[in-house]
Formats: structure tokens, sequence, C-alpha cells
């Protein structure tokens, strides 16, 4: 594919501003969107569905939702895996107090929840930044995985302690429960994810975009232009729950099946901060190389020593995983700290002015 | 000259309109040291009011105070006719009051484009849902406000760094694009705090220019500190001299010239 800019004008600047300013990056996007919305449906494997294509969509959003916080807006956050957990608490209690509710409808509703706990856990970033902010963000992490797991109420009073998604039917089909058809439930992940990818992209290129930016670059100097912090601060911790906690629905509706307390503990939080990393903070994109990256990677090590013939145990294999997927990780960030989108955008400039770099 | 009568004619004939803000007996304390201590100035409409003193003299308090970001124990400030009630910074820039910093404070991880236009959202009124959809009237909001922002880009000749990123801009560079995101505001009344600081002769000459068209063209009024004599005299209409926190000296350039109090801050007196 020849990458170049020349010969595209732009004569006005309402097409300078274009989401897709270069056309060769609209002509890929449309490949990915015919793979993602008719290829894939078509010939995935159950396997496929269920450990790449749908936990790749929800981290990716997850991960989405955590890039605006601390992305975009500079706040740094441990609390992810608690705030994915409010979202998939609330559908659920949704779904049982509202059995009449239609499923999408309680999924992102549920986000609401999430933004406003959010919104509260984000009220001490007005005093204090950096990693004292994020030792904060920890607080509401323990505090809510405590809370879902001594609030029976939250559970329905269930003796396992964990909840169990129902059967739940949408216009004559099973959309969630043991009875849902994976391909359903990835379409229906794929259309929440892409929708808010699409507002994400228009919030982030626009004023808001800026407004988070200046608040992260320079925010003394954001105050004295005019950006009222606090209201950028906490505009940033309720649209980053809100995805969040809608992420944590489908995380569990769409795909676990089932949630124990523990699921939304530390290492989740920390797995959502690492693709957020490893894809780029401050970029959209981002959130799916890295999503791809680090649930995508344990599959393809898992199959490798197979397609080889080797023989070695599930077990070795499962260590060989954790280090190999650690040192990749260290790669990553020492050959490209901004993340595989800066990686991207560098292999970008450099296509355009291939071969004649000069 | 009265400089409180209000109107009056510049040496180069410029027509200087009414009182803009008036500082009234100012004084700013940081527990024990007193930074400003009863100053009292006034900029009128139209006008370059420069702030001049040797260093620790307080004037960068001043520019803080005035720009909301410090407030003072005592006296008042009165703002296009009104007393000015305690406000935090943003609330200031709201009012139509924009400035530059001593030391460059560009918003490095966005693009000199993004940095001018950041300048523009006290203009821009568009709620986030509708800019969630980018539709309608919140992208034709973003595309007059671009308009706005290339005249500026135009006006400050930056076209050729639209797209880059402002960490890699060599100095000068960044503090043309700092003074074209406070433009982009279209203030009523223009800070500056050091706008040539650390520059070469060349590049000075260009900032003396910008200041000086940005004052003619749009006619705004600018009140600025600078260490550099021959700058503060050439510019400015009036000028207010600090010393140790006390307002030593205030008038046309040539008054301030002639003052014993402004001369002995500057040269030292003998003991």
């Amino acid at each position: 594919m020849i990458y170049r800019t020349v010969g595209q004008f732009k004569t006005s600047y309402r097409l300078d501003q274009a989401l897709f300013p270069v056309r060769q990056d609209a002509v890929l996007l449309t490949i990915i969107l015919v793979f993602a919305w008719i290829i894939f449906p078509l010939t995935a494997s159950e396997f496929a569905f269920q450990t790449l294509l749908i936990p790749i969509l929800i981290y990716a959003l997850a991960a989405m939702g955590l890039n605006i916080l601390t992305g975009y807006a500079g706040q740094l956050s441990l609390g992810t895996g608690a705030f994915m957990g409010v979202g998939a608490y609330a559908c659920y209690k949704l779904i049982t107090i509202f059995p009449w509710m239609n499923p999408i409808v309680a999924i992102l509703l549920s986000g609401v929840f999430s933004a406003i706990i959010g919104v509260m856990f984000g009220i001490p970033s007005l005093r204090i930044k950096g990693f004292y902010l994020a030792i904060a963000t920890l607080a509401a992490q323990f505090f809510l995985v405590w809370l879902f797991e001594k609030w029976a109420w939250l559970y329905n009073y269930n003796a396992s302690g964990a909840i169990q998604v129902p059967n739940l039917e949408m216009f004559g089909v099973f959309v969630s429960g043991p009875q849902a058809a994976s391909v359903t439930q990835y379409f229906i992940v794929l259309a929440i994810v892409s929708l808010m990818t699409v507002l994400c992209i228009n919030l982030t290129r626009g004023n808001q975009g800026r407004i988070w930016k200046a608040t992260r670059d320079m925010d003394i100097a954001a105050e004295l232009i005019g950006i009222n912090l606090m209201k950028s601060k906490l505009t940033a911790f309720a649209v980053s729950s809100y995805i969040i906690g809608v992420s944590g629905a489908l995380f569990v509706f769409m795909w676990r099946g089932a949630a124990e307390p523990n699921l939304f503990d530390i290492p989740l939080s920390f797995r959502i901060l690492f693709i957020a990393i490893i894809g780029g903070l401050g970029s959209i994109m981002g959130n799916y190389l890295g999503a791809i990256l680090i649930v995508g990677l344990p599959v393809v090590l898992n199959i490798v020593p197979e397609a080889l013939g080797l023989d070695i145990k599930s077990a070795t294999v499962e260590h060989l995983n954790i280090m190999i997927v650690g040192a990749l990780i260290i790669f990553f960030l020492i050959i490209e700290p901004h993340g595989l989108a800066a990686l991207w955008r560098l292999i970008r400039e450099k296509l355009i002015l291939w071969p004649f770099p000069h | 000259m009265n400089a409180m009568a209000g109107n009056y004619t510049t040496a180069d004939g410029r027509q200087i309109g009414g009182v803009m803000m008036e500082m009234k007996n100012i004084t700013l304390k940081f527990g024990g040291v007193t930074a400003i201590s009863d100053i009292s100035f006034d900029v009128h409409e139209g006008e370059i009011r420069a702030i001049i003193g040797p260093n620790g003299a307080g004037k960068s308090s001043m520019l803080n105070v005035i720009s909301g970001f410090y407030h003072p124990q005592e006296g008042e400030v009165w703002f296009r006719g009104s007393k000015r009630p305690a406000m935090k910074p943003y609330e200031v820039a709201r009012q139509g009051v924009a400035r530059t910093f001593q030391n460059i404070a560009l918003f490095d991880g966005m693009s000199t484009l993004d940095n001018i236009m950041t300048g523009r959202l006290t203009h821009m009124k568009s709620p986030m849902w509708r800019q969630a959809l980018w539709w309608g009237k919140a992208e034709a909001e973003e595309v007059a406000n671009r308009e706005q922002v290339e005249k500026i880009i135009d006006f400050l000749e930056i076209q050729h760094i639209r797209k880059t990123p402002v960490g890699r801009l060599p100095y000068g560079l960044k503090k043309r694009v700092e003074l074209a995101r406070a433009l982009a505001a279209e203030p009523k009344l223009l800070l500056l705090d050091e706008p040539m600081a650390g520059m070469n002769v060349e590049e000075k000459e260009d900032m003396s220019r910008f200041i000086l068209d940005v004052n003619d063209e749009f006619g705004t009024t600018i009140c600025l500190i600078e260490h550099d004599m021959g700058v503060v005299m050439d510019l400015s209409d009036r000028v207010v001299v600090m010393d140790y926190g006390r307002k030593i000296g205030d008038g046309t350039p040539d008054e301030v010239r002639g003052n014993q109090d402004v001369i002995d801050a500057y040269l030292g007196v003998e003991h």
C-alpha cells in the first residue's frame, strides 16, 4: 500500500479538521470495519470469539475510559477494576430489579452509577496530583471491592457471593447468560464499543479534549487562560468512569457470565493500566493496539508450542507466557515510551516520505 | 500631562481612552514578607503600560494580582468601571484578561494550532454531548474559531509551525505561540510577563513589532513587564517603576528617565 498525502489538498478548515484528513487512513479503517463487522462474524470460531475478539474489544473500551482520565486529563488512577465492578454490579441490580428492561439500555445506564462514584472519588484530585492521587484512587479500589463482598444486597443475598448473569432476551434472541450465542454477544459489544469510540474521538479532538490536555500539560497556565480546573477534572472523572462502568457491565454480561468480587481487584486495574500505557497514553487507537497485544499475546504463545509439535507441560507454557509478556512490555516501552500508537505515528511519518526521506 | 484626567494623546499621536483598570492601594504579603506595599496605578483604554523595576521589585507579583492568581490583603482592583470581587483566575480570564508567562507555559503535548485554539475556549459554548457528536453547531463553532485562530497565525507569521508539537519549537517561536494563544482570546487587557526575556536582538525586534502591531490593529490594551530598558522606553506610553514593593515612579518614559529615585534604584546611590 502506498501511503501518500501528495495531491490531497484541503480547501477549507472544515476539511482540514475532518476525522481522516489522509485518504489512506479512511481506506484502512474501512478495511478494519469490514473485517470486524462482516468477515470475523462469518468465520470466527467459538474459541476466537471467547478468547480474542470479545475480550479485546471490552479491554480496549476499559482502557479508553482510563485513557480519557490519565492520558488526556493527566489524572493517574489505579481504581479502574473497581469502577468496572460498579458498572457490573449496577447492571446486575438493574436487570434483577427491572427484569423488563432492555439489556443494552441496562448496560448503558449502569455506566451512570459508575460515573457518579467516579466523580465522588475524583474530588481528591482537586487537591492532590500524580502518585498521591494514584494512592487516593487505590483507596476507592480497596473500598469498593470490600463493598462488593460485604454488601449482600448487591448480589441479591445468594449463597455463593457471586453474581450470575441470567438469560436475557432481546427481540426473541438470547443476548446474555448461558444460552446466548457468542456471535450475538460479539455484535452487541462491537456496536457499543464502536459507538463509544466515535464519541471519544470527537470529544478528545474538540474543545473538551483541549481543555483536558491543557489541564494535563500545565494546570496553572490552564487556569489562567480561563479553564475551571475543578470542572475539567471532574468531567474527566465522570466521562472516564462512565466508559469504564459500561465496559465492566459488558465484561460480566457479554463475556464472563458470572463474577466474584475479587475479579475486580487490583490485578484487573493494573491490566487496564498496562493496556493504556503500552497502547499509548493520550491516544484512542492505542487502546486497541494495547488490548490486542495484552489479550492476544498469551493466546498466540499458547498455540505456538502445539503448532511446532513441542511437548511442553501446560504449567510451563503458563510460566513462559508470563515471562515473555513481561519482557515484551519492557521491550516496547524501551523502544517507544509513548506506546504503540506513537510507534504507528512514527511509521506513518516515515511512510509518507518513503523512499526519499530528504 | 495629567494621566488621571482620562483621555490623552500620546507622543506619536494615538488617542488613548479613559481608565480601563485601576489598582487602588494594593498591598500583598507572603507571611512576613511584603511583596507589594500600597501601590496604586491605572491602565487606560488602548495604551501600552509598562511595569519596570529591579529584580525582586514585585513586578510579577503585581501581574499575578491583576490576573487573579494572588489575592492582595489590602486594596481594590477596579476593572472597566466596577470593583472586582475576589475572583478565581479563570473568572478573571473570562472577563477578558489574557496573559503570557515569564517562563513559557505552553501545553507541550499539543500542536501549535491546538495551543492557540485553547485561547478560544472562553468563546466556545457547545455543551459536551454536542461536541461528542461533532455535529451541526459544534462543528460550525470549531470551524469558526479555527478561522479566528488562523487570522492570528497569519498575523504573527507562524503558519509554517501550525501542526508542529510546541515541545519541538525553539525558544523565540514558543514565546510567539504564547502571545498567539493570549491574543486568540481577544482580550480587553493583555498582560505580558517579560515578553523579551532570553531573546536575541533580532527576536526582540520582532516581538516589539508584534506588540506595537497588536496594540495598533486590534486596539488591545497592553500591560507589560520588561527588563530591557531600551525596549520599554520605546514601546510604552506610560511606565510604573517599582522597587522593593513600592512605587517609585509613574509617568511617560521621559518623565521616568529623569526621576532621581528611579536613577538611584537602577544605578545605586552613593553612600
